[in-house]
């Protein structure tokens, strides 16, 4: 990865895309402070993020294709891990609250193992917001969500973004990023190579623009 | 925004330690496995001496101290393999808390479960052996607090990376077995001699290589802990 | 890139037509292989056997050389590489902590046959828990444990932490176990092994083991020197082929 210059304000939300392997995850990752740079800075809320950021590190919320969820623990007791390890101060209302907004209510005391991925998939987006995190990392979210489910991440997106946190979005799938992004970016073999605000962009002709670019890069 | 307090290093390390209690509380399949694996050890290693020959008091410590630090290892790969299934442990590194805690608070969970198979499997020693009850539980359980210590710290850190690596269970052993020799000698010797009515005197010089060596590699893998988790 | 690789290898970039295979004659182990042969055999034939061991003593002059060598020079730079390893994330390092295990476990073995070989006729009995007899095994099972792990970890810098990590405490437990067994020897009456007064050394025999010093010396730095020089090629090979994919 090189040459990768981003930022994502408070109430934005980034959506990048990007084929496999185009360096997306380790993006996030990156953004994350889950992967030390070999050159260059994160920055989160202008502090550099590095070794023992460890406050920092606490406005971070990420969501990625592993759930990061305990499978003999119910649902409640993941979320208020979670909550209580990020020093929420009231974890059982913020727990409460988490599961709301994902439609987990009655689910609460079930063990995670014994849930569907779908429904896996909403826990584990519980668990990544319970402590309302300033930067939201999302590496494809709607992965096994339900319409149900991806109607409930929207929402629950478009509040955070509302409530002032930054996301960024990596997928696969111009639709989906491009309906909850105020920037879009695409990402090729680890470099950025389109990076605009959506506002005036045409979601056809992005979508055929990325196609064109993504096998050009394949060939 | 909600204002957040991120636990202190040690507030964090129980709710990590709490947490994996919890989830072992559930299965118990570590636990009982270690605990059969002891019981059994220290039955059938009764039964391949002659107890003519050797008496069982004279057996007992080192069967006893060899047979903890073998159970202890099966159980302590458990700690960061449960973290490994869903990548759980990028939700601790992810959470404000700081490497030390997440170390110390596997490091307990540990101890609490390798106590737990001692207590159940020193009266067992005791009663199988042949041992006199009361002043034998006090010495083997005394001697047992600091081999825990020491065989927690030093699994706990080596299962960090050997969880990471290919034969992982096989590998825990080869790594942390030759570490475990300052534990077991020393354990097994003292014990032997404060079992027979030696005074606690003539026995100091291991009880002293006991906790020096819990010191030294207490905080030796609290230092090491963050090199064997960053990505 | 490291730069002791610039004078034998053409950078990656291009300029592939370029390269030139690496020349394979190592003229430092051949010294060294001449050198511990001439030793060996000023040993064996130009050496006054000693009055009380007769021949058997001469294997000392392997053994104790040996030992000197892996146990003062090789473990320590296992240990101290690793250390600077995870001070300055340097490969190079790395390679120098991974070539000395190995070439201290190559010296340990050697200390831990010859060792019972003069013990035979001389204590009387292959083995015996004599104190450096002990730690030297233990120091043996834990280099075979640490080329091990290196070879169960696929990540490059993983394993170098790891090995560095393990290296480091290694270090710090050698001291455990010498006193370990120290204590268990003292506190315990030992079965009795004739035990024969250090060997008083003629100034020839002292000339032979300085010798011996010396060669075992050179081969080291030659092993080491080798050792080095191929794991840099392995790395720069790999980090092609990871490269190019």
């Amino acid at each position: 990865m090189a040459d990768v210059d981003l930022s994502i304000h408070a109430g934005e939300c980034l959506a990048l895309f990007g084929p496999n392997g185009a360096g997306k995850t380790t993006l996030l990752r990156l953004l994350a402070g889950l992967l030390r740079p070999t050159s260059g800075e994160v920055r989160l809320l202008g502090v550099p993020l590095k070794g023992d950021a460890a406050a920092e590190r606490g406005q971070v919320g990420l969501i990625s294709h592993q759930s990061m969820l305990y499978d003999v623990l119910t649902v409640a007791e993941n979320i208020a891990f979670a909550a209580r390890l990020h020093g929420v101060p009231d974890a059982d209302a913020a727990t409460e609250d988490a599961m709301a907004r994902l439609g987990l209510q009655g689910r609460e005391l079930t063990p995670v193992r014994a849930l569907s991925r779908g429904w896996q998939q909403r826990v584990s987006i519980a668990r990544a917001i319970v402590h309302g995190p300033a930067l939201v990392l999302l590496d494809e979210p709607y992965t096994g969500l339900d319409v149900a489910g991806a109607r409930a991440l929207t929402q629950l997106l478009l509040a955070l973004r509302e409530a002032g946190a930054a996301l960024a979005l990596v997928t696969h799938s111009v639709d989906e990023g491009l309906a909850l992004a105020t920037h879009a970016a695409i990402m090729l073999d680890g470099t950025i190579r389109r990076h605009e605000p959506t506002a005036s962009l045409d979601a056809v002709e992005y979508a055929e623009s990325y196609r064109r670019l993504v096998l050009e890069v394949a060939a | 925004m909600t204002a957040l307090r991120p636990p202190g290093t040690l507030a964090a390390a129980l709710m990590i330690a709490r947490k994996d209690l919890s989830m072992e509380y559930r299965t118990r399949s570590a636990f009982f496995s270690s605990l059969v694996f002891s019981l059994l050890g220290v039955s059938i290693f009764y039964m391949v001496w002659d107890p003519t020959a050797v008496r069982p008091i004279d057996m007992a410590p080192g069967v006893l101290w060899t047979i903890f630090a073998f159970a202890g290892m099966l159980g302590l790969h458990r700690a960061f393999g449960l973290e490994l299934q869903t990548r759980a442990m990028d939700g601790l590194l992810l959470a404000p808390v700081s490497r030390e805690a997440i170390f110390l608070g596997k490091a307990l969970a540990n101890l609490v479960y390798v106590s737990a198979v001692l207590a159940v499997t020193i009266p067992a020693v005791v009663l199988f052996y042949n041992l006199e009850f009361g002043s034998g539980l006090l010495i083997l359980g005394g001697i047992g607090v600091l081999a825990a210590i020491g065989l927690v710290t030093v699994g706990t850190l080596f299962s960090s990376m050997t969880v990471h690596t290919r034969f992982a269970e096989l590998l825990l052993p080869m790594l942390a077995l030759p570490f475990f020799i300052p534990v077991v000698v020393p354990a097994a010797q003292a014990s032997a001699k404060l079992l027979v009515g030696a005074e606690l005197q003539t026995v100091m010089p291991w009880i002293q290589v006991l906790v020096a060596f819990d010191l030294m590699f207490g905080v030796a893998c609290v230092l090491a802990f963050p090199f064997t988790i960053e990505d | 890139m490291p730069d002791t690789l610039a004078h034998s290898l053409p950078t990656t970039g291009g300029g592939r037509t370029a390269e030139k295979p690496v020349a394979v004659f190592d003229w430092l182990m051949a010294i060294a292989v001449v050198a511990v042969s001439a030793v060996i055999a000023r040993a064996i034939w130009f050496t006054p056997p000693e009055a009380l061991q007769g021949e058997a003593q001469k294997i000392f002059y392997i053994h104790v050389p040996s030992a000197v060598v892996g146990l003062y020079l090789a473990c320590p730079l296992v240990a101290i590489g690793g250390a600077m390893y995870l001070w300055l994330r340097d490969e190079r390092l790395d390679r120098l902590a991974e070539s000395a295990a190995e070439i201290a476990l190559v010296f340990l073995s050697i200390v831990l046959v010859t060792g019972p070989l003069w013990g035979k006729p001389i204590w009387g009995t292959w083995w015996t828990w004599d104190a450096r007899l002990t730690s030297t095994l233990f120091l043996w099972f834990i280099l075979l444990g640490y080329t091990v792990l290196r070879g169960a970890i696929e990540d490059r810098q993983q394993r170098a932490r790891y090995s560095a990590v393990l290296g480091i405490l290694a270090a710090l437990l050698v001291p455990f176990i010498h006193l370990s067994v120290r204590l268990f020897r003292t506190m315990h009456p030992q079965p009795i092994v004739l035990t024969p007064d250090k060997p008083k050394l003629s100034a020839e025999m002292g000339l032979t083991l300085s010798l011996a010093f010396l060669a075992f010396s050179v081969l080291f730095v030659a092993m080491l020197r080798g050792r080095l020089k191929y794991a840099a090629l392995r790395d720069h090979v790999e980090a092609r082929e990871s490269g190019d994919a």
